[in-house]
Parts: structure tokens; C-alpha cells; sequence
């Protein structure tokens, strides 16, 4: 029994070994070579984190705070034209609760919009 | 070996090599350029590695977008005061061996613009180039007749010895000074040491001398 088991996985598991350093030969020979042939030699700024020639500064910078105006007509024209579109074509097979909540969700935008135009950020020139 | 009985070898179809030669033959069969080009010069750059002029017969065709990825850096135009830092440090962060082509008059002494304010009179400055091409820009042939002679330089690089080459001595620096900005110009100006590495095995070059006093220019 023992004997046919090892004559029937015998070459297979010495295909295996084989297969297995004919992948890991290469690799080890690979490292061999760095290990004589490419002294390591690290610096500052070859171990920095980015390649792109520029030092990477401080990512804590001023953001001007009056850009929110530009956040609310975004919200509002681009934002909601995008969740308008669908409402109106599932307009008729929509429950009621589900009409309500589209409206307060317009509604909170209106606000929006309502306090842009009262800031004067409508007009163009 | 003893180049005649290679050849006579080869006479009778056996072809002898060395560890050396095999290792360079790759190395030089497979030069992957950074991506990088600072102006006109880029464009013939460009040229060069496409279907018309095919780099790819040198088996450069691989330009590689990071650093760490690359072996030959062309510096392929005008390289400003404001450019020269950036070039240095991602010279800095390639994997040695490394080697440097300047491409075109700007690259080598700036060029048309070498009286400006602003321009570097040449990126061996601040770091070692293997291969100047003059022009304005330079051909593609130029360009590979540049890369022709720089496989040749790769092909006599010795793997042992007193003379091997930068990479091989762990004792040689592979980052060079990155310069500042300064008040009125880049600082340092000049790695003056670099000089003295470049010429350090050309026989009575000036760095074998004590000769460390800058360069008149």
C-alpha cells in the first residue's frame, strides 16, 4: 500500500521540489548578487515618503472660511438638480411620506438659497 | 579571459562569457529612463522613444514615472535655478547604478540662456553626468547616439577592482548636496567634490591631484 502511494505521488512531489527552486533559484540568487555586488546605501532623501522631487510641507493650511457661500449655490444647483431629476419622474407612484421627506429636503435647500440671495451672492457683476 | 582564445572559440561556434560581461550586457540591454523633461529638448526625448526613431531597439523604451524605478536620468532641457533642487533630489532618489544624460546646450551650460539670471549654468553642478549631447536641441540620433555611447560606458564598468565603478564601493556617496535658495542665488552654487569624482579615473584628470579649488567660469 505504502509502496503504490509513493510510486503514484512520487514524481509529482519531485516535480514540486523542482518547480518550487526553479521559482525561488532566481530570487536567491538575485539577493546573493545584491548582498556582494549593491552596497546599500540610504540617505534622507532617498527614503523620503514622496518622488516627485518637492518636499512635502505642512498639509495644515489657511481654507478662508467664506467659500461656504460657494458650498451652499453648489448644494444648491448642482446638488439637488441631480436628486430633482428622479423625483419628478417617480413623482406619481411616490408615497406620501415619501413626497414629505423630497420636501423638507428641498425645503432645507430653498433656505439656502433664500439666504444667498439676501447676501447679495446672486448678483453676477 | 584571453581575448584571443575567445575569439578563436568563437571561430568554432563556442561562445565564452564572463560573469561581468553578462551582467552588463543586461544592465545595458534594459536602461529605464525617468520620465522627465524640463523643455524643448523633452520634445526630441519624446521623438526618440516613438515608432519613428524607437528606442526600444536599446531597450530603452520603459520611461518610468518615479524615481525608484529608474536608472538614467535625461535631463532633456533648460534646468531653471528654481527647477535645479527638484532635479538633484530626484536624481537622489534612484536606485543605484544610476547614470545621467545631459541633453542639449541648456542642460550642459545653459544654453542660450546661460547669461540669465535664473538659469543653471549646467546640471553638472550638482550632479555627475555621463554623457553630454550638444545641440538645440539635440537630434534623435543624437539622443541615441548619447544612449549608444553610454551602453558602451555600462559595458566597461568593471564588477571588482580599485576602478569599479561609484556604485559598487559602499565607501562612495549616492546622494549629492541638494542646493537651497538663496538670497541671491542657489547655495551652494557648485558641488565642487563632484568634480572630483566625475574626473577622479580619467588619468591626470584634476581630481587626482590635490585639486580641489572651484572651477573658473
Amino acid at each position: 500500500m505504502n509502496s503504490a502511494f509513493t510510486h503514484i505521488y512520487g514524481p509529482i512531489a519531485i516535480l514540486m521540489i523542482a518547480a518550487v527552486g526553479f521559482a525561488i533559484a532566481p530570487l536567491a540568487m538575485a539577493w546573493l548578487w545584491s548582498k556582494k555586488f549593491s552596497p546599500r546605501k540610504p540617505g534622507p532623501v532617498k527614503n523620503a515618503t514622496y518622488e516627485c522631487g518637492l518636499e512635502s510641507n505642512d498639509a495644515f493650511l489657511r481654507f478662508r472660511p467664506e467659500y461656504y457661500l460657494y458650498a451652499i449655490v453648489f448644494l444648491i444647483f448642482d446638488v439637488e438638480a441631480i436628486f430633482l431629476l428622479p423625483f419628478a419622474v417617480a413623482f406619481t407612484g411616490l408615497t406620501v411620506g415619501a413626497s414629505i421627506a423630497m420636501l423638507i429636503f428641498l425645503l432645507l435647500l430653498v433656505e439656502g438659497l433664500v439666504w444667498t440671495w439676501r447676501k447679495g451672492v446672486l448678483i453676477w457683476v | 579571459m584571453d581575448l584571443e582564445l575567445k575569439e578563436a572559440l568563437s571561430r568554432q561556434g563556442i561562445f565564452t562569457t564572463t560573469l561581468e560581461e553578462l551582467y552588463n550586457w543586461g544592465r545595458r540591454s534594459s536602461v529605464w529612463p525617468l520620465t522627465f523633461g524640463l523643455a524643448c529638448c523633452a520634445i526630441e526625448m519624446i521623438a526618440t522613444s516613438m515608432a519613428r526613431y524607437d528606442l526600444a531597439r536599446f531597450g530603452a523604451e520603459v520611461f518610468r514615472p518615479s524615481p525608484r524605478q529608474a536608472d538614467l536620468m535625461i535631463v532633456a532641457g533648460t534646468v531653471t535655478k528654481k527647477m535645479a533642487p527638484q532635479v538633484v533630489r530626484l536624481y537622489n532618489q534612484m536606485p543605484e547604478p544610476k547614470y545621467v544624460i545631459a541633453m542639449g546646450a541648456c542642460a550642459i551650460s545653459g544654453g542660450p540662456f546661460k547669461q540669465g539670471y535664473n538659469v543653471l549654468k549646467g546640471i553638472d553642478r550638482y550632479i555627475p553626468v555621463d554623457v553630454h549631447i550638444p545641440g538645440c536641441p539635440p537630434r534623435p540620433e543624437a539622443l541615441m547616439d548619447a544612449f549608444i555611447t553610454l551602453q558602451k560606458k555600462i559595458d566597461a564598468q568593471s564588477l571588482t577592482g580599485a576602478d569599479r565603478p561609484r556604485h559598487l564601493n559602499a565607501e562612495e556617496p549616492s546622494e549629492f548636496i541638494v542646493p537651497q535658495y538663496g538670497a541671491h542665488d542657489l547655495e551652494p552654487p557648485k558641488n565642487v567634490k563632484l568634480w572630483n569624482i566625475i574626473t577622479k579615473n580619467i588619468p591626470n584628470g584634476p581630481g587626482t591631484a590635490s585639486d580641489n579649488e572651484p572651477r573658473k567660469d
